[in-house]
């Protein structure tokens, strides 16, 4: 695989929360690389972590309340981490830019539609009113707004939910920055709706060559768009690789169980098997793996030590005690 | 348009309750026992003659209510027992400039002010700032209105000698009262916009407008300030409403001769047109108010002037 | 024997590793569903967040304080309320005379206590009236709905555009002074706010899935009200009667300073508080003061224990 260009890199990274009920740590020790031109898709349940990584990525957390205590977040040679709020800002819908989930509460709906794009370019860029409006429809038309000229100046309440996400995504590109971040964008939307903003991520990725963090809880969508996968559970990322890689040679257990608790139809029917359990407790996370309680293989060791990251092909890595040569052993001998 | 329905709604809204307090007061006028319009009428025949030109006292009671909802249609209400000389529309121009006044000055004062407090320590939560706000918030709730005017005066009037104690003559005449008065609307205003605006920071779109990478500046005046303020402009109605009663009794402490003094004055002298009269007025101007905000409100707010069933 | 946790990037320092640690675990399988966390009721949640909140707990104090006062008061001192002592004039506060004594020799104490008595009482049963009033008018127009709560909606539209203090003054003067006239004349226009709050929240609570569910198991309407709506509705309610009554104390204090409050001898503090203002410029500062702080200290507890209860008992905050 020929050498890409690393766009972002992600080092170690520890989040915690304070909260009336003690230190939550949500994030503990995530590493990735996101490549020029890639889609790289986080993947995990409610309460993995994922969404507070991108927020962090972004310096985006509540400031009282969240910590980022230890790792590095680079980007352009810079560590995001050791930049003020002054020089965050200059980045912030310019270089990297975030969309959320819901569409229906992104937009002030006391603004005009035409009033908040033209701001996210204003901020950024020295152009006058009437290029920026230019700019303006040119993106709306990029994103499939049908009369842009006209709807500059609706709210967004006289928009659909398919529309406004539309509107969030052109609101996110207008500076063409290099890394966009998606934190579940299609949610909240129809199943239709969806298949429509994918395509759509997909179009503009391939016009502009933006790099793209995709966020979700949802295998299916990562299988229409995504380029590299990593899996998160309990703050911890359990294995990352090509999308061939996870979804036909899954090596992590949980990765597994994901799979097969989601109906697929290019494998032979089969039962679905929901994974038993719930997720850990985060107040006082476990001391090795955290999958250990739910985990059909588990092995004392699994509990104990978190396991070590294992390379199992080029670009595709584990953390599982089952890649161990002692595991193997073991069970070989049972 | 749609917007017109909505007007015309609150019109027709506006118009049932004046008509409901003018049937009040009428009501009150013949039941209230020793009341002049009634069978007694214990009183001098000057103030009897206008009486009767008025209230057309020898006519069935049906044509009586109807002269009465014309005179108060027309803006005329009604002569004064305890003054023969006046009437109640007489009292009425003299006192209701100086009350206007007064009260204006008071209810934008208690406006900014509030505001302003309320952003700041919405801002600094948990500062020193929102402590000093809240705390002064607080005490104006508790506080009555008269209480704190008898306050002020004691320390500012009588103790410090700053600013002088009653009427109405100069400016520094106006500090006090207008202080007094306006203590207890900017505390409302401070803590509904504080815990308004800080509702507001917690929404959705100001996270977009965050990763935008908008200064918090911008985003507080531009993206907060416009949401955080609609809850302000509806008690508004509510505001003017506990001025202007307010007024009453600051009105009596300080001596200002104002609307409130001749109504209180007419309270305690029994004078019962001019109680009836005042009354129906000060509704009126409240109910006027009360439409005001609501158009206000429908303009701040594009979902309601856009789309408002009529 | 524990071993410190290794982080993802020390591959083979994990040599040290027992081999026998590598064999399959035997796990129970209940163990996988437990939740982490006790999970409190409704109210016993509401409860842990006041008792956080310093100074509604204060307040709290404070009320508690008050009503003891208000019982125990005239009995705790040495003088009547009535007694008149020409001879201990307007005396300032002393051993004698905790806080002083008026024109007519009587003691400012026990009046005070007395007054709050009168105070307070107003203040409740004008809160308990409204209640009653509003929560009928509310629950009826909320639950009925259709034609019966657009009439009944109509209505409160057009007494909600009354002044309030207006309409009490109107009816003062109607009616004459008197601790029943003033409860009346609170009363008759208070019961609005209550009753908006209550409609909204039946409309809200009455499609809720549990009432929905209820119904399906066949309980009639006296329970589904008991049950369902009623403990969800309870929190603004009480909300709400916690402010009415500073409300209450304040216009009854109001009606005293225009001289429609309650009559001579009996005193509320209103009234003490209108009586102690021409003196005050005599020098005579405690005929003023005593009423006047404890008017506003009975205000500010209601106000912040109001306060409080609101950010407990408030369902989408909750922790």
């Amino acid at each position: 695989m020929f050498l890409r260009k690393k766009v972002l890199e992600v080092e170690n990274l520890h989040v915690s929360f304070t909260t009336y009920g003690g230190t939550v740590k949500a994030v503990r020790g995530v590493s990735f690389e996101l490549y020029e031109g890639e889609t790289f898709a986080i993947v995990g349940e409610s309460g993995c972590g994922k969404s507070v990584t991108s927020q962090s990525i972004m310096q985006l957390l509540p400031k009282f309340s969240a910590t980022i205590t230890d790792g590095a977040v680079r980007f352009k040679g810079k560590d995001l981490r050791h930049l003020s709020e002054k020089e965050m800002r200059k980045i912030r819908g310019a270089e990297i830019s975030m969309i959320f989930q819901d569409p229906m509460t992104a937009l002030n709906p006391t603004l005009t539609v035409g009033d908040q794009l033209t701001e996210a370019l204003l901020e950024h860029r020295p152009v006058s009113k009437t290029d920026a409006r230019k700019a303006v429809i040119s993106m709306l038309e990029l994103v499939g707004i049908p009369n842009p000229k006209e709807r500059l100046r609706q709210y967004p309440h006289q928009f659909s939910g398919g529309m406004r996400q539309r509107i969030v995504i052109a609101m996110a590109l207008i500076c063409e920055p290099e890394i966009l971040i998606a934190d579940e964008p299609t949610t909240a939307l129809d199943v239709t709706i969806q298949a429509q903003i994918l395509e759509l991520f997909k179009d503009i990725q391939r016009k502009t060559g933006v790099s793209i963090i995709l966020i979700t809880h949802d295998l299916g969508v990562v299988a229409q768009t995504a380029d590299r996968i990593a899996v998160m559970y309990a703050g911890k990322i359990a294995e990352t690789g090509a999308r061939r890689d996870i979804f036909y040679r899954p090596q992590h257990p949980y990765t597994k169980g994901l799979l097969h608790s989601v109906p697929r139809l290019d494998l032979e029917g089969g039962d679905l098997v929901p994974i038993d359990g719930t997720p850990p407790d985060l107040f006082s996370p476990p001391e090795g793996c955290p999958f250990t309680a739910r985990c059909s293989y588990a092995m004392e060791v699994c509990g104990k030590v978190y396991p070590a990251v294992a390379e199992v092909s080029a670009g595709h890595r584990v953390c599982c005690w089952l890649q161990d040569e002692r595991a193997k052993r073991a069970l070989l001998t049972t | 348009m749609k917007m017109a329905g909505y007007i015309m709604k609150r019109l027709l809204s506006m118009l049932a309750t004046i008509l409901v307090i003018t049937t009040l007061t009428f009501v009150m006028m013949k039941v209230i026992p020793g009341s002049p319009f009634n069978e007694e009428r214990n009183t001098n025949e000057a103030v009897q003659r206008n009486l009767e030109a008025y209230y057309q006292l020898d006519e069935p009671l049906f044509v009586q209510y109807l002269y009465y909802v014309k005179s108060i249609v027309t803006f005329d209400f009604g002569p004064s027992i305890k003054q023969p000389s006046q009437s109640v529309n007489d009292l009425l121009s003299r006192g209701f400039p100086v009350s206007f006044e007064l009260g204006m000055t008071a209810l934008i004062m208690a406006v900014i002010s509030g505001i302003v407090l309320g952003i700041f320590a919405a801002l600094r939560q948990n500062g020193v700032i929102d402590y000093i706000a809240m705390t002064i918030a607080v005490l104006g709730i508790s506080v009555p209105n008269f209480i704190m005017a008898t306050l002020l005066i004691q320390q500012f009037a009588v103790n410090w000698n700053i600013f002088p104690p009653s009427t109405w003559t100069s400016p520094l005449h106006m500090v006090l009262p207008t202080a007094a008065l306006a203590m207890g609307p900017l505390a409302i205003i401070a803590r509904l916009t504080r815990s308004s605006m800080i509702e507001v920071l917690t929404q959705d779109y100001i996270r977009t407008a965050r990763a935008k990478g908008l200064s918090p500046f911008k985003i507080v005046m531009k993206h907060a300030l416009k949401n955080a303020l609609m809850p302000v402009v509806t008690i508004l109605g509510t505001l003017t409403a506990s001025i202007l009663t307010g007024s009453f009794v600051i009105e009596k402490i300080f001596a200002i001769p104002g609307m409130g003094k001749y109504f209180v004055e007419s309270i305690n002298s029994r004078d019962y047109p001019v109680i009836m009269g005042t009354t129906v007025f000060y509704s009126i101007i409240l109910i006027i108010m009360l439409f005001l905000v609501d158009m206000a409100y429908g303009i701040l707010d594009p979902r309601i002037k856009l789309h408002k069933k009529g | 024997m524990s071993l410190p946790v290794r982080t993802e990037n020390e591959a083979s320092s994990a040599s040290d590793i027992p081999v026998e640690w590598f064999a399959p675990l035997k796990q129970k399988q209940d163990e996988r569903e437990s939740v982490a966390r006790p999970s409190l009721s409704y109210w016993q949640n509401a409860w842990r967040i006041l008792r956080k909140n310093k100074l509604a707990m204060a307040g709290l104090g404070v009320l508690i304080f008050l009503f003891i006062m208000a019982v125990l008061g005239p009995v705790l001192s040495p003088h009547s309320v009535t007694q008149q002592t020409l001879s201990e004039q307007n005396l300032p506060p002393s051993m004698e005379h905790w806080f002083g004594t008026d024109e007519l020799g009587r003691d400012v104490f026990t009046r005070t206590w007395y007054g709050a008595r009168i105070s307070l009482f107003v203040g409740v049963m004008a809160a308990l009236i409204d209640f009653a009033i509003g929560v009928i008018y509310g629950g009826i127009s909320g639950y009925k709905g259709g034609k019966t709560d657009h009439v009944m909606m109509r209505v409160i539209e057009v007494l909600h555009g009354l002044p309030y203090l207006l309409v009490v003054i109107l009816l003062m003067v109607m009616m004459g002074p008197g601790l029943g006239t003033i409860i009346v004349a609170l009363t008759v226009t208070g019961w609005v706010g209550m009753a908006r709050i209550v409609r909204g929240q039946v409309l809200k609570v009455k499609h809720d899935e549990h009432v929905l569910a209820s119904k399906t198991f066949g309980a009639k309407t006296v329970r589904i009200i008991r049950r369902n709506l009623l403990p969800n509705m309870m929190g603004a309610i009480i909300v709400q009667m916690t402010l009415t009554v500073p409300s209450a104390i304040f216009a009854e204090a109001f009606l005293s300073f225009l001289g429609l409050g309650i009559q001579a001898p009996f005193a509320s503090w209103g009234v003490m508080a209108n009586d102690g203002l021409p003196v005050i410029l005599s020098g005579h500062w405690w005929r003023l003061f005593f009423p006047a702080f404890f008017i506003s200290l009975t205000m500010f507890a209601f106000n912040v224990v109001g306060d409080g209860l609101q950010d407990a008992l408030d369902p989408k905050l909750r922790r």
